[in-house]
C-alpha cells in the first residue's frame, strides 16, 4: 500500500503505544486498578497547561514533564484520599479525576484567551490528534516505551510477586511499597505518551482493553503480557491504517473500538474461558440430565410392574413426571431414540435393552449415594434423595466402583428398594 | 433576566440535581459508573440529533438515557459473566461507547451542530442566549427549563422512593428479604443519573458532570452521618461551587464549568483538612486525645501496683518516655489531683485510687474474663 510519510509516522507511533500500553495494562487490569489509567490521564492536562504557560513553548519534553508530575500527584492524591478519610477508592478516583480535569479546563480556557501566537493545539491532549504527531514525537515515543518495557523485563519476577502475592513478596524482604510506586511511575509515563495520540478520555481503553482480551486466552502472566502487546499494538496498527485510508475517521477511536472488537472475540470464543464454549457446555450438560431423568423415569415405572420394561409406557403419564410440554418429551425422546436407547410410538415408548443398561446404572448411582449418606453421614434417609438426584449425573464410574466396595456391595438403598446390579455397562 | 442571573441559576439546578443523585452513587460506591455513565451518553445524543434532525431537547435525552442505561447493563452484563472484575468491565465499556460517539460526530460532522470541545466543558456562558419558544413567544432559556425540569425530577423520584433508595443503598440483602426488588431501585436511579447527566451535558460538559456527581457528595460525607443531611450540604456544596465558579471565571477569563469543578475541589479539599467529623485534622487530633488518655492510665496503673513513691527518673527509664511527655503526663494528672510528689518519688492519691477505680473501659483495661476486648474507644 502506498502511504504518505505522515501516515507511516502515526501508524509506528500508534503500534508503540498500543504495545507499551497493553503490557502496562495487565498489571493495572490484575491489580483491579483499572480505572487508575483514566483517572492519570486527566490529571495530566493541568500539568501540561501550567508547563506550557511556565515556558511558552509546546516543545514535548516540558509538556511531558508537567503532564507526568500532574500525573503522579493525582495518583498519590487518590492514595491519600482513600487512606486518610472514609472515602472510598471510587469516589477518590473520581474527585481526583474531575478536579484535576477542571482545573486542567480552566488553564486550558484561560491560556486560549491570553494574547501570545502559539497557544492553539494545546487541546488535542483532550481527544488525541495522532495525525499531527511528528517524527521526533515518534522518536521519543520509542525510547519511553523502551525504557519501559525494559523496566517491567527486569523486574518480571518481583512485579509478578506484587500482583499474585504482595504479603509473600514482602516477608521475603522484596521492597513491594518501592515497586508499587515503581508501576504507578510507569503507568503514569504510558498515560502522558498516549494522551496526544489517544487523548485523555480514551486513554484507559488503550490501557485495559487489550489486557483485558488477552486475560481470556491464558493463566501466564508472562503469556498475558506478550498477547496484551500483540493486540495493543495490533489494534494500534488496524485502527492507524484505517483511519490514514478512510476520510474522517479520527484515529484514536477506532484504535479503540478494534481492540474492543478484538475483547468482544475474545470473550466469546478463548479456548477454558470463552462463554460461547461455557454456554454450549451447559448446554450439554442440561440435555445430559433430561436424558438420564427420563431414563430413570422409565427405569422406575417398569420397576413398579415388577420388572416389565418392555411395555409402553403412554406419553402423558411421563409429561406428568416432571411437568415438561409435549413438545419438550418428544425431542428428548427423539434423541434418545437415536442413541438407540428407547423405541417409541405415537402412544408412548419403552426402553431398549441399552437403555435399560443405561438407567439402571444411574439409578444405580443414585441409590448408593442414598445409602452411602444415610450409613456414612448418617442422614435421615427422607433427606438423601434431592442430593442423590444431582449426583447421578456427575459421579463417575470409578468414584461408583469405590463407593460400592465401601459400602460391601449392598442390593437395597436405605427406602428399601433394590440397587441395580453393576457391570452391564 | 440578566445573563449572569441565568447562568447562576442554571448553573444551580443542574449543580442540585447532580448533588442528588450522586450522593447516592457515592454511597453505593458506583461514582465511576457515573463518570462512565456521562461518557457513553454521547453517542445516545449524536444519533438523536441525527434521527431526529434537529436540536431539539426531549430526543436528546431519550437517546442519551437509552445509552446511559445501555451502558450500565453492559457493565454488568460483562462483569457478571466472571470473565472481568468490575472495574475492568467500566474500563472498556464507557471508551468503545465514547470512541463511537467521537466517530459519528466526525463522521457526521457537517449536520451535527454539537462540536468535541463542548461535549468536554460544555457552553454555560452561552444559555442565556439559547432560548426556547412556545407557539412563538420566548418562554426563557432553554437551559433553565431543562436543569429545572431534570432537578424537579431527581426531587420527585427521590423523595417519593426515599424510603427505598436508603434501604437498598445500606443493606442490599435486607431489602430483598423485605420485597424491596434492589434491582429496580439499581436501574431506577441508573435511569436517573443518565437524565440528570443528559441535562447537565449541554451545560457544563461530560467531565465536569462527574465533578458535579461525586465532588460535592463526597463532601458532604466527610460531614455527615445521615443520609438526610447528607443530600442536603451536598446539594449545597454544589451551588456554593456553582456561585464560588462563576466568581472564578470571571476573574481568570476562563471556562465557568471548569472554575465549578475547581471550586467543588477546593471544597472537597477544605472538608478533606478540617470537617469536625472526618478530616485529618479531627482524625490527628483524636488520636492525640487517646494518646494522652493512654499515657495517663498507664502512668495511673503502674503507681497502683508499685507501693510508695515511684522516682520520676524510674518512670522514664521504665517506660522510655521522653522528659517532655512525661512532665506533661504528670503535669495533667496532679491538676486533676491524682498524684502527688514526694520527697520518694510520685504517688497516688486517693484521688488517683478514686478515678482508676472507676475508669471503666479505658484503653489499657482488660475486657471480661475470657480476655477477648481491650477496647479502644
Amino acid at each position: 500500500m502506498d502511504l504518505s510519510f505522515t501516515a507511516r509516522t502515526v501508524i509506528l507511533g500508534a503500534s508503540i503505544l498500543g504495545i507499551v500500553g497493553g503490557v502496562l495494562g495487565c498489571f493495572a487490569l490484575l491489580r483491579r486498578q483499572s480505572l487508575l489509567g483514566d483517572a492519570l490521564a486527566h490529571a495530566a492536562l493541568p500539568g501540561v497547561c501550567l508547563a506550557y504557560m511556565l515556558t511558552l513553548s509546546k516543545n514535548p519534553g516540558p509538556l511531558f514533564l508537567g503532564a507526568l508530575v500532574a500525573g503522579l500527584l493525582g495518583a498519590l492524591s487518590i492514595l491519600a484520599i482513600s487512606r486518610f478519610s472514609r472515602i472510598k477508592e471510587d469516589s477518590a478516583i473520581g474527585i481526583v479525576l474531575s478536579t484535576f480535569f477542571a482545573v486542567g479546563i480552566v488553564l486550558l480556557t484561560h491560556i486560549q484567551k491570553l494574547p501570545y501566537g502559539n497557544q492553539s493545539g494545546l487541546d488535542k491532549y483532550l481527544f488525541g490528534q495522532a495525525a499531527t504527531l511528528m517524527p521526533r514525537d515518534v522518536f521519543w515515543m520509542a525510547i519511553l516505551g523502551a525504557m519501559v518495557l525494559c523496566t517491567v523485563v527486569l523486574f518480571y519476577k518481583e512485579l509478578h510477586m506484587l500482583i499474585f502475592d504482595r504479603e509473600f513478596g514482602a516477608s521475603l524482604g522484596f521492597p513491594m511499597r518501592r515497586l508499587e510506586i515503581l508501576l504507578t511511575l510507569l503507568l503514569v509515563t504510558v498515560v502522558v505518551v498516549g494522551l496526544q495520540t489517544v487523548g485523555v478520555v480514551l486513554m484507559v481503553a488503550t490501557l485495559v482493553t487489550p489486557a483485558a482480551a488477552a486475560r481470556q486466552w491464558t493463566e501466564r502472566l508472562w503469556v498475558m503480557l506478550l498477547l496484551a502487546a500483540v493486540i495493543g499494538g495490533g489494534s494500534g496498527t488496524a485502527g492507524a491504517l484505517l483511519s490514514a485510508t478512510i476520510p474522517r475517521l479520527p484515529t484514536g477511536p477506532v484504535i479503540v473500538l478494534c481492540s474492543s472488537a478484538v475483547l468482544v472475540l475474545s470473550l466469546l470464543v478463548a479456548p477454558q474461558r470463552g462463554l460461547i464454549w461455557a454456554w454450549t457446555r451447559h448446554r450439554v450438560m442440561v440435555r445430559r440430565i433430561q436424558e438420564e431423568n427420563l431414563l430413570k423415569d422409565l427405569y422406575r415405572w417398569g420397576e413398579r410392574r415388577g420388572g416389565d420394561w418392555s411395555s409402553l409406557v403412554p406419553w402423558n403419564l411421563l409429561m406428568g413426571i416432571r411437568g415438561q410440554s409435549g413438545s419438550q418429551l418428544h425431542r428428548l425422546a427423539r434423541r434418545l431414540e437415536g442413541q438407540g436407547m428407547l423405541s417409541r410410538s405415537s402412544r408412548g415408548g419403552h426402553l431398549t435393552a441399552k437403555g435399560l443398561a443405561a438407567a439402571s446404572h444411574i439409578v444405580r448411582k443414585h441409590r448408593l449415594w442414598e445409602l452411602y449418606l444415610t450409613r456414612r453421614l448418617e442422614l435421615s434417609s427422607d433427606h438423601v434423595h434431592r442430593d442423590a438426584d444431582a449426583m447421578e449425573h456427575t459421579l463417575s464410574d470409578e468414584a461408583l466402583a469405590q463407593l460400592d466396595e465401601l459400602l460391601g456391595f449392598p442390593t437395597v438403598d436405605p427406602h428399601g428398594q433394590p440397587i441395580p446390579a453393576g457391570s452391564q455397562r | 433576566m440578566s445573563p449572569t442571573l441565568v447562568i447562576l441559576l442554571v448553573g444551580c439546578t443542574i449543580a442540585a440535581a447532580c448533588a442528588l443523585v450522586g450522593t447516592f452513587l457515592v454511597l453505593r460506591q458506583m461514582a465511576l459508573l457515573g463518570d462512565a455513565i456521562s461518557h457513553a451518553v454521547l453517542p445516545g445524543i449524536v444519533l438523536a440529533f441525527l434521527i431526529s434532525n434537529e436540536r431539539s431537547t426531549l430526543p436528546m435525552l431519550l437517546g442519551a438515557g437509552a445509552l446511559g442505561v445501555l451502558t450500565v447493563f453492559l457493565v454488568e452484563l460483562s462483569h457478571r459473566t466472571g470473565r472481568l472484575k468490575e472495574d475492568a468491565s467500566i474500563g472498556v465499556v464507557f471508551p468503545a461507547l465514547f470512541a463511537i460517539g467521537v466517530i459519528l460526530v466526525s463522521r457526521y460532522a457537517g449536520q451535527v451542530d454539537l462540536d468535541l470541545d463542548c461535549v468536554l466543558y460544555g457552553e454555560i456562558a452561552y444559555t442565556p442566549w439559547d432560548l426556547l419558544y412556545w407557539q412563538g413567544q420566548s418562554i426563557g432559556p432553554k437551559a433553565l427549563w431543562v436543569g429545572g425540569g431534570v432537578l424537579l425530577l431527581d426531587l420527585l423520584i427521590v423523595g417519593l422512593f426515599y424510603k427505598e433508595l436508603k434501604i437498598t443503598t445500606f443493606d442490599a440483602s435486607l431489602a430483598a428479604a423485605l420485597g424491596f426488588a434492589p434491582t429496580a431501585v439499581h436501574y431506577l436511579l441508573m435511569s436517573l443519573v443518565s437524565v440528570t447527566v443528559v441535562g447537565a451535558f449541554e451545560s457544563v460538559g461530560a467531565i465536569l458532570v462527574v465533578a458535579m456527581l461525586v465532588v460535592p457528595p463526597a463532601t458532604a460525607y466527610l460531614l455527615t452521618d445521615r443520609l438526610s443531611h447528607m443530600l442536603g450540604l451536598s446539594v449545597l456544596c454544589g451551588v456554593l461551587s456553582t456561585i464560588g465558579g462563576y466568581g472564578l471565571a470571571r476573574w481568570l477569563d476562563a471556562s465557568i464549568a471548569g472554575a465549578m469543578g475547581v471550586v467543588s475541589g477546593l471544597l472537597f479539599v477544605a472538608a478533606f483538612l478540617a470537617s469536625p467529623r472526618h478530616s485529618l485534622l479531627s482524625r490527628l487530633l483524636r488520636q492525640g486525645q487517646l494518646r494522652r488518655d493512654m499515657h495517663e492510665q498507664l502512668l495511673l496503673l503502674h503507681l497502683d501496683h508499685g507501693d510508695g513513691g515511684l522516682p520520676l527518673a524510674e518512670v522514664s527509664r521504665r517506660f522510655s518516655w521522653s522528659q517532655r511527655r512525661l512532665a506533661k503526663t504528670v503535669e495533667r494528672l496532679r491538676a486533676r489531683g491524682w498524684v502527688e510528689q514526694s520527697e520518694a518519688g510520685l504517688s497516688l492519691t486517693p484521688d488517683g485510687a478514686n478515678a482508676l477505680e472507676h475508669s471503666g473501659q479505658g484503653p489499657l483495661r482488660h475486657g471480661p474474663e475470657d480476655g477477648s476486648s481491650v477496647t479502644v474507644s
